[in-house]
C-alpha cells in the first residue's frame, strides 16, 4: 500500500526522486528542496495517491553535515487507501523551502513550530511568527548548537540595571548535564563530552569552587558589558532618530 | 411616545464604535486551562477574528530528551498527556522497541493493552465531565471523575503512582501484574457501564446541555483531514480512523471492537464519540482479561536492554554492573529513524525518533494529537458566539502538557 505510493512518485518524478527507503517499515521518499512543495501538492491531488490526511511536519538538525544542515520531514496519510508516506528534503541554513500551508492547513502551525525551534523560514507562509516561544527569545532551541542551559535575556520592559535582577534562571543554573557538549564538539575541541560525564571519564577535572566562581563572574561581566554596549547603541540611535 | 428614529440628535449620537472589540481570553482564564491565550475580535458577541496562541506550558520536552538515555524519557512522556500517562508510556516503549526490532512477551502485550485502555477510560471520563462542568453542570463532573479515581486506584496498585506512573520500560514493564489485577479490573467494569448509563440519563435530555452542544463548533471532514486532526475529534466528523484498527499494534487485532463515528463534527458528536469509546474500551478490556495468560515473563530476556531484577542488583556483581551500564550509558540502539504511532487519548500519538547509534536519542519528535486539534479550533470557533468558545474548547480536549510539550 505505502510501497505503491513510493512507486507512483518514482514513476512520475523520475530522477527528481533522489532516494527511497523503507527502513524499519517506514516508507520514505527524498526530494530536492526545489521540488518540496510540488511533490507535496502532487501527493495530495493525484487520484491514485490522495494523501489528504496531514500527519506531521518536523525537522532534524545535523550541524556537522557539510552539504545541508537540516532534514525536513513531512508525514502524510491517505484517508482513502490508508497508505502512509514520509517525504524528506535537505535544507541549508538560511534556505527557505516553500510552504505547504496552502495544501494542508495543519502545516501552518507545524511550519511555525519548525521556524520557532530550528529557524527554518518557509517561503510564502502567511503567518511566520514564533508559536511556542515568545518574540524576544534569542536563538532556536532545537538546534544542536543551542546549549540546553542557555539563559535568555529579559524582555525589554524589565530593564536590568543591577546584577541582582538577572533572568529567573541564573547563568549556571538550569540543566548542566548533557551527554554531548555540542559547543565544544562543533568548535572541534578535545572535550566533546559534557563536563559532568567528562569528569567521570577522567577527560576533565572538576573545577574547584573558586575556579567555578571566577568563571561565573567572568561570564556575568561579559554579559553586562555586552548589555551596556547594546544599551548605548540603542540610546545613540534613539538620539539620532529624535534629531531628524 | 415618539418613535426611536425621531429622537433628537443628541440622544442618537451616542458614541458606539463600529470597530470590532479586541478581547484577550487567557492564559489566566479558567476555560483556557491556564495555558492558551486567545486574542478575539468581537462584533457584538460574534467572533470575527481569532488568534489562538499556545506555548505557555512549553518546557522543552524534545530538547530535554536529547540529553539523557532512552529510558530516561519515560518520566517526561508521563507529563505529556497527564490525563492518560499510561498510553504515552506504552507509546514511547513501542517506539524504541520498533527501533530495536524487539517484541515484548504476549503477557506484557495484554498487560499494556489493559492498562492503556483503563487510562483511555479515565481520559474520556475526565474530558466529558469537564465539558459538562464548563457548561455549569457540576454534578456530572464529580460523578464522572469518581470513575477516574477508581481507575487510578487500580493503576496505583499496579504502578505505585496515581498519575505520573513512569511504569513503561523498554522491553517490558517495570513490574508484573499484581495477583489481584484481573479481579480488580473485572470489579470495575460493571461500575463503568453504570456510570456511562447515568451520564446519559443526566445529560442527554438536558435542554441547556443540548443547546450548547448541538450544531456548535462544527468541524467538517475535509477540515479535519487538512488540519491533521485525529482521534475522537476526527471520528466525530465521520472519519473512521483509529490507529488500533487501521494499523494494529500490540494485540489489538485480536479484539472485537467498533470504532464509533459521528456525522456532524459538532460538540455533541465529540461528546458522544468519547462516551461510546468508553464502552468500546471496556469491551477490549473484558476480552483482554480473558485472553491474558496468568503466567509467563513480562520482560524480554535480554540483559542489554532490560534492567536486572533489583534483588540481584544488590546481591550480585554481574547485575550491579549491568544495572550501572544501563543507567549510566543507556542501552544502545541501532542507527536510524523510525516513526511509531499509537492511539492516544486524543488521537494519533506519534514519536519520530532519530538514533545516531549511541545511548542517547539524537532527536525525539512527539506528534501531539491535540496540537492539531487546537490548530483546527480557529475554524470551529470563527463566526460563532463568544460563549461557544467554552464548550468547543472543552471538547477539543486540549491538554497543555501534550500540546506545548
Amino acid at each position: 500500500m505505502s510501497q505503491a505510493v513510493v512507486e507512483r512518485l518514482t514513476a512520475h518524478f523520475g530522477e527528481r526522486v533522489l532516494e527511497t527507503s523503507d527502513a524499519f517499515g517506514d516508507h520514505e521518499v527524498v526530494v530536492a528542496i526545489k521540488d518540496w512543495a510540488e511533490v507535496a501538492q502532487f501527493m495530495k491531488d493525484d487520484s491514485d495517491l490522495q494523501m489528504d490526511h496531514f500527519i506531521d511536519l518536523t525537522a532534524v538538525d545535523y550541524p556537522e553535515r557539510e552539504s545541508s544542515r537540516f532534514d525536513l520531514l513531512l508525514m502524510t496519510r491517505s484517508s482513502v487507501t490508508g497508505a502512509r508516506i514520509r517525504l524528506r528534503t535537505y535544507v541549508k541554513d538560511g534556505e527557505e523551502p516553500g510552504t505547504l500551508s496552502g495544501i494542508w492547513s495543519g502545516a501552518n502551525w507545524a511550519e511555525r513550530e519548525v521556524w520557532d525551534m530550528f529557524g527554518i523560514k518557509f517561503n510564502g507562509h502567511p503567518d511566520m511568527r514564533r508559536i511556542l516561544l515568545y518574540d524576544e527569545f534569542v536563538g532556536h532551541p532545537l538546534r544542536k548548537d543551542y546549549p540546553i542551559d542557555k539563559a535568555q535575556p529579559l524582555v525589554p520592559y524589565r530593564e536590568v540595571s543591577d546584577i541582582d535582577k538577572l533572568p529567573p534562571f541564573g547563568i549556571e543554573e538550569g540543566q548542566p548535564f548533557a551527554r554531548i557538549d555540542w559547543e565544544a564538539r562543533l568548535a572541534g575541541g578535545d572535550n566533546q563530552v559534557s563536563p559532568a560525564i567528562g569528569v567521570q571519564q577522567g577527560q576533565r577535572r572538576t573545577l574547584s569552587d573558586s575556579e567555578a566562581a571566577q568563571q561565573i563572574q567572568a561570564r556575568i561581566k561579559a554579559r553586562m558589558a555586552q548589555e551596556s554596549a547594546e544599551g548605548e547603541a540603542s540610546e545613540h540611535s534613539a538620539e539620532e532618530g529624535s534629531g531628524q | 411616545m415618539e418613535p426611536a428614529d425621531e429622537l433628537s440628535n443628541d440622544q442618537a449620537s451616542l458614541e458606539l464604535s463600529a470597530d470590532p472589540m479586541r478581547l484577550n481570553m487567557g492564559p489566566s482564564h479558567p476555560a483556557m486551562h491556564g495555558t492558551i491565550r486567545m486574542v478575539i475580535d468581537l462584533d457584538g458577541e460574534t467572533l470575527v477574528n481569532l488568534d489562538v496562541q499556545p506555548g505557555y506550558l512549553h518546557r522543552g520536552f524534545e530538547k530535554s530528551c536529547e540529553r539523557g538515555t532512552w529510558a530516561q524519557v519515560f518520566p517526561y512522556v508521563d507529563r505529556l498527556n497527564y490525563v492518560s500517562p499510561m498510553l504515552n508510556n506504552v507509546g514511547w516503549a513501542l517506539a524504541v522497541e520498533k527501533l530495536l526490532g524487539i517484541e515484548v512477551p504476549e503477557r506484557c502485550q495484554y498487560y499494556r493493552v489493559i492498562l492503556g485502555e483503563l487510562a483511555r477510560v479515565a481520559d474520556h471520563f475526565t474530558c466529558n465531565g469537564a465539558s459538562a462542568m464548563e457548561l455549569g453542570a457540576f454534578t456530572p463532573f464529580l460523578w464522572l471523575l469518581k470513575v477516574r479515581d477508581w481507575v487510578w486506584d487500580i493503576l496505583e496498585r499496579e504502578t505505585g503512582a496515581r498519575m505520573t506512573h513512569s511504569f513503561g520500560r523498554i522491553g517490558g514493564m517495570a513490574a508484573p501484574p499484581t495477583a489481584t489485577f484481573k479481579d480488580d479490573v473485572l470489579r470495575l467494569i460493571p461500575e463503568v457501564h453504570k456510570v456511562v448509563k447515568e451520564t446519559e440519563i443526566m445529560l442527554l435530555r438536558n435542554r441547556i446541555f443540548l443547546d450548547r452542544m448541538q450544531g456548535v463548533g462544527v468541524l467538517t471532514k475535509e477540515q479535519a483531514l487538512s488540519y491533521g486532526v485525529t482521534g475522537p475529534m476526527a471520528r466525530s466528523t465521520g472519519i473512521p480512523y483509529d490507529v488500533r484498527k487501521d494499523h494494529p499494534y500490540l494485540v489489538y487485532d485480536r479484539f472485537d471492537f467498533d470504532v464509533p463515528v459521528g456525522e456532524d463534527g459538532d460538540n455533541w458528536d465529540r461528546f458522544m464519540v468519547r462516551l461510546e469509546e468508553i464502552r468500546q474500551s471496556v469491551r477490549i478490556i473484558e476480552q483482554a482479561i480473558e485472553q491474558m495468560p496468568d503466567d509467563g515473563p513480562i520482560n524480554i530476556d535480554d540483559p542489554r536492554i532490560v534492567y536486572p531484577a533489583k534483588d540481584d542488583v544488590y546481591t550480585t556483581i554481574e547485575a550491579t554492573i549491568a544495572h550501572f551500564k544501563l543507567v549510566m550509558e543507556g542501552l544502545r540502539t541501532p542507527k536510524g529513524e523510525v516513526y511509531s504511532f499509537t492511539e492516544g487519548g486524543n488521537g494519533e500519538l506519534g514519536f519520530h525518533i532519530v538514533s545516531d547509534g549511541s545511548g542517547t536519542p539524537y532527536r525525539v519528535r512527539v506528534r501531539p494529537p491535540c496540537w492539531y486539534g487546537l490548530a483546527a479550533s480557529r475554524e470551529m470557533l470563527l463566526g460563532g458566539m463568544i460563549a461557544d468558545i467554552i464548550p468547543t474548547f472543552g471538547s477539543v480536549n486540549m491538554i497543555g502538557g501534550e500540546c506545548d510539550r
